[in-house]
C-alpha cells in the first residue's frame, strides 16, 4: 500500500543538515505536482512523509537517513532489534526530539519549523504544542497521569488544552472509555487498573484529542501475557475504523493480520519495507530473515 | 503443572488455623517499667519543684499582650512560608530551565541566602533604613543618563520612604522570606525532578504547554515529596520568628514572654510558658500537614489495595531490567 520504490540499503549521501536551505525540490511543493501517478507523492497527500531523517545524540548516529511514507488510513508497523532507532523515530515525528538533518511532514506540515524563502525558521512552543494536538501517541509504559482517575486523564487535554466545554468533553470521554472497554473503571485511580487496562485508558488519552494519526511505541510489550490481547482488540478496532496508525511492535500476528505495510529497521536505516505478509514470507534482506527467525 | 493449584484445592480440607505460642519479649517487659518509673518521676519533679510555678505560668501565659505576641509569630509564620513557597517554587523552575542565565540567577540567589545566617539579616534588614533612605521605582540609570545627555529627566515613578516601608515587621518577614525561599527552591526542585520525565512527555504530547504540564502535571506529583521537608520548614520557621526581636519587632511572642519574665523577676516559668506555645502551635500545624498530604496522595499506589501494591513493585522491576535501550 505505501511507497514501492525498492529499498536500498545503502545511502551513503549524507543530506543537508536541516537548518540550511533545502534545494528547490523539496521546498514547499505546489499543489497537485506529483498527481496521481504513483511515483513519489508529495507531502500534502500524506499522513507522514520522512525525507532522510537524520538524528545523532551527541556522537552516536542513531538515524541514518529514513524515508518512509505514510498514506492516510494507512496501518504500518515497524519491527527491528532493540537500538535500531524506533522509538527515536517516533519520538521525532513527534517532535519530542529534533532531528539533524532531512525533511518530516506530518499531515502536510513541517515537523518543528516554518519554511520560508528557502530557509528553516524553529517553531515556537506554542506552536509545537498545537503541531503535536494532531498526533496521539502511546508509550510503552502508559504514562498516565497517577493523580487523576482514568475519566480525568481522558478529559484533560481536550478541557485544558482545547477549551472545549466540559459536559461536551465529559460525554465523549465516557465514551471512548466504553469503546476501550473500561466502562466500570471510570472513576479508578492508575494504581488501581491492570496494566493492560492502564494501557486502554492511554489509548482513550490520545483519541479524545481528535488527531489524525497515532504512534503506538510498544504498547504492548510492558503487559503480561494475558492482557496482550486486549489491548491489541482495541488497536484493531481502531485501525478498522480508519485511523492512521505507525506502531512499533514485536507483535507479528498483529503485523500481519492489521498491517498495510511492515517495515524493518536496523542500525538506523530502513532495511526492508512492504506488504506484511510478503516481507513475513520472504524477506528480501539477510539481516531481517535473521531477526525474523529469531522473533518467529 | 498449572493444574495444581486450580483443580486440587476444593477437594482438601482447609487446614485449622494456627495456634502456636507466641515469642516472649522480657525486654520489652523491663523497658516498660523503667520508662514508667522515669515518667514518673519526671511527673513528680514538674508538680512539686517550685521553679516551675504553675500558677504563675497559667496566669500569665494568656494576657492580651501575650496572646498579641502569639498573633504576631503566627503571622509572620504564615506570611514567610507563603512568601517562601511560591518565590521557591519560581526558583526551583528558574533552576531547571535551559536558559543558562534564569538557571544561573537562581543557583546565585540560593548559594547566598543560604550562606547568610538569618539572624544576620534579620539585623541587616532592620538596619535597611540607614544604608537606603529611600527605596525608587522607576527607569534604571535614570539619574547619571540625565548628567550625560545634559537634560533634565527624573525616571522616578514612585518611591517610598524606607522606614515607613521597612517597619520592623517588614524587615523581620523579608528577611526570614526570602532566606526561606532558598531552602524552598532546593525542596521544591527536588520534588519535580523526582517525577517521571515520562509524564511530562506524555503530556507534551497531548500538546500541553510548558507551564501547563507543571502546574498540571508535574507539581501535583511533586507535591509528594515537597510536603514532608515543608512541614519540617513550617516549624523551624515558627520558631525561627523569635529572631526578630533582634530587628527589633517587639510584638513578637517569645520576646513578650521574655519581657514578661523579667519584669516579674520570674524568667523561667516564661521560659516554660514559651515552650508550652511553640508545642501547641507546632501540634497545630502537624494537622494542617497531615490533611495537605491526604490530599495530595490521591491516586497514589498506597491508597489501593495490598494486591496492586504488590503488582505494582513486579512491573517496577520489570520496567529496570528492560528500560535500557528505551527511551
Ligand atoms: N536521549 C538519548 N540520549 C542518548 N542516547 C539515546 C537517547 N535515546 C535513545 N538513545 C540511543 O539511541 C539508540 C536507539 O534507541 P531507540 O530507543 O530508538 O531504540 P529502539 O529501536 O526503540 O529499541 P527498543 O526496541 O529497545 O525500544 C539506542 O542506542 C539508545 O541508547
Ligand atoms: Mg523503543
Amino acid at each position: 500500500m505505501s511507497g514501492n520504490e525498492p529499498v536500498d540499503d545503502a545511502r551513503e549521501g549524507a543530506p543537508e543538515p536541516a537548518k540550511d536551505a533545502g534545494p528547490a525540490k523539496d521546498a514547499a511543493p505546489p499543489e497537485g505536482a506529483a498527481g496521481g501517478a504513483g511515483q513519489a507523492p508529495d507531502a500534502s497527500e500524506l499522513m507522514v512523509k520522512a525525507e532522510q531523517v537524520h538524528k545523532s545524540f551527541g556522537r552516536l548516529e542513531v538515524l541514518k537517513g529514513i524515508d518512509l511514507n505514510v498514506r492516510p488510513g494507512e496501518v504500518m508497523c515497524v519491527i527491528g532489534p532493540s537500538g535500531s532507532g524506533k522509538s527515536t523515530f517516533l519520538r521525532c515525528v513527534n517532535h519530542l526530539e529534533k532531528i539533524d538533518a532531512g525533511r518530516l511532514w506530518v499531515n502536510g506540515h513541517l515537523v518543528g519549523y516554518r519554511e520560508k524563502g528557502g530557509r528553516l525558521y524553529e517553531l515556537r512552543d506554542r506552536e509545537v504544542s498545537a503541531q503535536r494536538r494532531e498526533i496521539g501517541m502511546v508509550f510503552q509504559r502508559f504514562n498516565l497521569f497517577p493523580h487523576m482517575t482514568a475519566l480525568e486523564n481522558v478529559m484533560e487535554a481536550p478541557c485544558g488544552v482545547k477549551r472545549q466545554p466540559k459536559a461536551q468533553v465529559r460525554e465523549r470521554a465516557l465514551k471512548l472509555l466504553d469503546r476501550v472497554g473500561l466502562a466500570d473503571k471510570v472513576h479508578g485511580y492508575p494504581a488501581q487498573l491492570s496494566g493492560g487496562q492502564q494501557q486502554r485508558v492511554a489509548i482513550a488519552r490520545a483519541l479524545a484529542m481528535e488527531p489524525a494519526l497515532m504512534l503506538f511505541d510498544e504498547p504492548t510489550s510492558a503487559l503480561d501475557p494475558e492482557l496482550v490481547g486486549d489491548v491489541l482488540e482495541v488497536m484493531k478496532q481502531l485501525a478498522l475504523d480508519g485511523m492512521t496508525m505507525v506502531v512499533v511492535t514485536h507483535e507479528i500476528g498483529f503485523a500481519r493480520e492489521v498491517g498495510d505495510s511492515l517495515v524493518f529497521m536496523d542500525g538506523g536505516r530502513v532495511l526492508e519495507e512492504g506488504r506484511p505478509r510478503e516481507v513475513l514470507a520472504n524477506p528480501r534482506h539477510p539481516r531481517t530473515r535473521d531477526f525474523l527467525s529469531k522473533v518467529l | 503443572m498449572t493444574d495444581l493449584s486450580k483443580s486440587g484445592e476444593p477437594e482438601r480440607a482447609r487446614p485449622e488455623a494456627i495456634k502456636a505460642v507466641p515469642v516472649r519479649h522480657p525486654g520489652r517487659w523491663v523497658a516498660t517499667v523503667v520508662l514508667l518509673v522515669l515518667a514518673a518521676m519526671f511527673v513528680h519533679m514538674l508538680v512539686t519543684n517550685k521553679a516551675f510555678d504553675w500558677s504563675f505560668i497559667v496566669d500569665n501565659a494568656f494576657r492580651p499582650n501575650i496572646v498579641e505576641g502569639v498573633r504576631t509569630t503566627v503571622l509572620l509564620t504564615v506570611f514567610a512560608m507563603v512568601i517562601g513557597i511560591l518565590l521557591g517554587a519560581v526558583l526551583a523552575v528558574m533552576r531547571l530551565s535551559p536558559n543558562p542565565l534564569v538557571s544561573g540567577t537562581s543557583w546565585l540567589y540560593t548559594w547566598f541566602f543560604r550562606a547568610a545566617p538569618r539572624l544576620v539579616l534579620a539585623i541587616l534588614f532592620g538596619n535597611m533604613a540607614i544604608l537606603y533612605a529611600k527605596v525608587e521605582f522607576g527607569l534604571p540609570f535614570d539619574a547619571q543618563l540625565a548628567d550625560l545627555l545634559g537634560v533634565d529627566i527624573d525616571g522616578t515613578l514612585f518611591s517610598i520612604n524606607t522606614r515607613t516601608f521597612l517597619t520592623g515587621f517588614m524587615a523581620g518577614l523579608l528577611a526570614l522570606a526570602l532566606s526561606e525561599a532558598a531552602y524552598m527552591a532546593e525542596i521544591v526542585r527536588a520534588g519535580i525532578m523526582s517525577v517521571d520525565p515520562g509524564q511530562s512527555e506524555a503530556a507534551a504530547a497531548l500538546g500541553m504547554s510548558r507551564l501547563r504540564i507543571m502546574r498540571r502535571v508535574v507539581l501535583p506529583q511533586a507535591m509528594r515529596v515537597i510536603i514532608p521537608p515543608t512541614g519540617n520548614e513550617t516549624i523551624a520557621m515558627l520558631k525561627d520568628t523569635s529572631l526578630v526581636a533582634f530587628v527589633p519587632v517587639t510584638n513578637e511572642l517569645f520576646f513578650r514572654l521574655q519581657a514578661v519574665g523579667n519584669r516579674t523577676f520570674h524568667p523561667f516559668p516564661m521560659l516554660v510558658a514559651a515552650v508550652g506555645w511553640y508545642v501547641a502551635i507546632t501540634s497545630v500545624l502537624l494537622v494542617g500537614q497531615y490533611f495537605i498530604e491526604r490530599h495530595f496522595a490521591r491516586g497514589a499506589a498506597g491508597q489501593g489495595d495490598a494486591r496492586q501494591r504488590g503488582r505494582l513493585r513486579v512491573r517496577g522491576i520489570g520496567f529496570g531490567g528492560g528500560g535500557g535501550g528505551a527511551s
